[in-house]
């Protein structure tokens, strides 16, 4: 077990924030330095398979209000690799199926004495509203359709990791738009990164709205493929539609799916990523999924990476508050 | 009983175009002189400087009680609407159960009594038990006697239903309150569907789901001849769609309320649940045409859809916590700070909007000072700069995103039926 880490041995100055909450009110610089921070972190720990013991003594709370396997894992997997402990809480079987309120669950969590509270929700919003009813530090795990901060990262990670610097190229995220915390963050960091950024799907999942934000609204992917380095394939939430967007599952993989022959008219040097899970043969066939141009793997290793560099600049010792090194 | 005299107030009273300083004497609860020559009272308010008014009137309280007392009761309900300076409150029948019979009506009237603060008259339920399915009692609700029908929460949302209430309280000459709202279109939201809801992930409210309904609702009293009154229009396109029927002849009222002259739904940006009510706050061009409505008289009236909800219920998710703000506390500060202070309107017609139109569309007999008239008489400071503080409020609840706001126009005295309920003079 190495105990430091080899170059940053204090949390950054540039780093000033307490919570992770999205992406949007990142500036560029600390973007990047969180960037910076996974790659260190990528590094010091071989890959993601060594641990470290920057963050022992620390308790990381998992809080779960909405299922998830990987995310959560993920976490859990990122703080140990930190050295911290982890516990679970999940909202199934809990004092929430008995009426209490999650701000009551979450304080009772954190007067268990944590030091940070990692928390996925179905509904916008709620990881502010505990950011400003708990004291310690709040990482959103994907609120709902807002926002999933370190699944963005994760994504601009991979990119970054490939094609080093994002200023000027095009990434398409393509699908269920409306309903993706993942487009969302992506969006806001690719944009600040100066990637351009094209939404495609049908009109009932992308709104023409996104333009306004500085967004390509495209429902034609065979016409906007050959000008992208980059391919974002969403999953298709079917469980947060209340009506159904398109008329079936074979028409919309007819228009959206990435399989082999759309793939011949894109670059050659494409790259494709999915924030998974993902619906095989509905945005992505088999094919392109495993084909040497897919990231997708990447991104789970990349996505531990991440999310310890966000636990650290979260919850570690900070240079410009208590002077404290690791 | 005493006698009381309002002196030297300039006394504003648009149901006879009077606006100029004057005295008012008041004895046995009624108004007996306007500028009597050779007074005598047994108490004497010095209104100089302050604007002297017919009693505010809010046809849109929501007071709780019957039901959800956790929230508001009578008793709380209409102590905060006389410090806001109402005189008088009309409250909608969506208690649990909601007021569809007469002994329903007569618990608020006897509660209001006893809580002995400002007048409630009780708007009755359209449906049984607000289900939306047959008609309420309506004859023996008026009896009993309400002002108004409305199964406001909730639209009337079959459409023959509707009819049919118009028709029958064409008999009655009873206006029905209606809350707009396509409820398909509208489903699972927490705000209006526009920019702010794309970047958030909320799912929005869209401004269609309000305007397509009242288009119906128009329609609906244009063939009966029915009396609809748009309850808390909120968009540009709402307010064209009543000035189009209006112009055409229809017989239809509407209201705004203050939130939504002054809010946007830019406010949602923190997720705080005190700015979700429905219909939703909607954006910038929404409030201008909802001020203009207000201008030329398209909205013939404000009232503030004062929805009280205990502080717990507000402090949950965003989609679980409850539709509501309060309005009771603020709605003439903001009304004054928005509409008057900035010249969009003068103050006879604020008070054409909060007292005397309210009292027609209703049906009572309020909204006037005329000499023989009931004496409910606000007294307002119209530059009186205050800070709203919800910790004082006489609200049972606090939901208002208005604390802390600095506004301009206060309520200084509330008098009702010649006794003064609330001073600051």
């Amino acid at each position: 077990m190495s105990s430091s880490l080899p170059q940053q041995k204090v949390v950054p100055s540039a780093w000033t924030h307490r919570h992770l909450l999205d992406l949007k009110r990142l500036t560029s610089d600390e973007i990047k330095l969180l960037l910076d921070t996974t790659a260190m972190f990528k590094e010091a720990t071989d890959g993601c398979r060594r641990k470290l013991s920057v963050l022992s003594g620390a308790t990381i709370a998992n809080l779960f209000f909405e299922s998830s396997t990987r995310t959560r894992t993920s976490f859990s997997l990122a703080a140990r690799r930190l050295g911290a402990d982890v516990v679970d809480f999940s909202a199934v079987g809990s004092s929430l199926s008995k009426g209490e309120s999650f701000i009551d669950t979450a304080k009772n969590i954190e007067a268990m004495g944590i030091d940070a509270v990692v928390v996925r929700h179905q509904t916008p919003g709620t990881p502010h509203l505990l950011s400003q009813h708990l004291n310690v530090g709040v990482i959103n795990a994907g609120d709902g359709p807002h926002e999933h901060p370190t699944q963005g990262l994760l994504d601009i990670f991979s990119i970054r990791e490939r094609l080093g610097d994002l200023k000027g190229i095009t990434v398409a995220m393509v699908g269920d738009i409306a309903h993706s915390r993942t487009a969302r963050s992506n969006f806001w960091g690719l944009t600040k990164l100066g990637a351009k950024v094209i939404f495609c799907g049908p009109p009932t999942l992308v709104s023409p709205r996104w333009a306004e934000l500085g967004a390509e609204v495209s429902h034609d992917l065979d016409a906007i493929l050959p000008r992208c380095d980059c391919l974002n394939l969403l999953r298709i939430q079917f469980e947060r539609q209340s009506t159904r967007p398109f008329p079936s599952v074979r028409e919309y993989a007819h228009l959206y799916a990435m399989n082999k022959q759309r793939l011949a008219g894109a670059k050659k040097d494409l790259l494709i990523l999915a924030p998974g899970p993902i619906n095989r043969g509905v945005e992505v066939t088999a094919d392109v999924a495993d084909c040497p141009q897919s990231l997708i793997l990447n991104q789970v290793t990349n996505g531990i990476a991440v999310r310890m560099a966000v636990l650290w600049l979260t919850c570690g010792p900070r240079s410009h508050s208590s002077g404290k090194t690791l | 009983m005493a006698s009381l005299l309002v002196r030297g107030g300039r006394f504003v009273d648009p149901s006879q175009n009077i606006d100029r300083v004057a005295s008012l004497l008041l004895r046995e609860g009624v108004v007996v002189a306007i500028d009597p020559p050779d007074v005598h009272a047994d108490e004497v308010i010095d209104a100089t400087g302050m604007i002297v008014s017919p009693g505010l009137v809010d046809m849109h309280v929501h007071l709780r009680e019957p039901g959800r007392e956790e929230d508001e009761t009578i008793e709380t309900g209409t102590a905060a609407a006389i410090v806001g300076g109402f005189t008088s409150i009309a409250c909608i029948p969506n208690t649990e159960p909601p007021i569809d019979t007469q002994g329903a009506v007569e618990f608020i009237h006897q509660k209001a009594v006893r809580a002995d603060h400002c007048n409630v008259f009780v708007v009755g339920c359209v449906s049984r038990n607000r289900e939306g399915k047959e008609l309420a009692e309506i004859g023996q609700l008026v009896e009993a006697g309400a002002v108004a029908f409305s199964d406001d929460g909730a639209p009337v949302y079959d459409a023959e239903l509707m009819r049919r209430a118009f028709e029958y309280c064409l008999m009655f000459d009873k206006p029905i309150l209606a809350h707009e709202e396509v409820l398909e279109l509208s489903r699972g939201g927490v705000m209006h569907e526009g920019l702010v809801s794309l970047v958030l992930g909320l799912t929005g409210m869209p401004a269609a789901a309000e305007e397509v309904l009242i288009g119906r609702d128009a329609a609906l009293a244009e063939v009966t001849g029915g009396r609809l009154h748009v309850m808390h229009v909120s968009t540009a396109g709402g307010v064209a769609l009543v000035r189009a029927a209006k112009a055409r002849g229809v017989r239809i009222t509407a209201e705004a309320c203050p939130h939504h002259f002054t809010l946007t739904d830019e406010c949602m940006w923190g997720f705080d649940s005190n700015f979700k009510m429905s219909p939703p706050l909607r954006t910038a061009v929404d409030v201008e045409g909802v001020i203009e409505g207000i201008v030329d008289g398209t909205i013939d009236c404000i009232a503030t859809d004062h929805a009280p909800h205990a502080r717990e219920k507000k402090m949950l998710e965003l989609d679980r916590a409850p539709f509501g703000i309060l309005g009771l506390e603020t709605a003439l500060g903001l009304s004054v700070t928005r509409l008057v202070a900035t010249g969009r309107i003068g103050w006879p017609r604020l008070i054409e909007a909060m007292s005397v139109l309210p009292s027609r569309i209703l049906g009572i007999n309020r909204g006037t000072l005329r000499i023989g008239s009931i004496a409910d008489i606000t007294i307002i400071d119209p530059i009186q700069r205050w800070q709203v503080d919800v910790g004082t409020f006489k609200s049972k609840s606090v939901n208002s995103p208005f604390d802390r706001w600095t506004l301009e126009g206060r309520a200084v005295a509330t008098i009702v039926g010649g006794r003064i309920k609330h001073r600051l003079l």
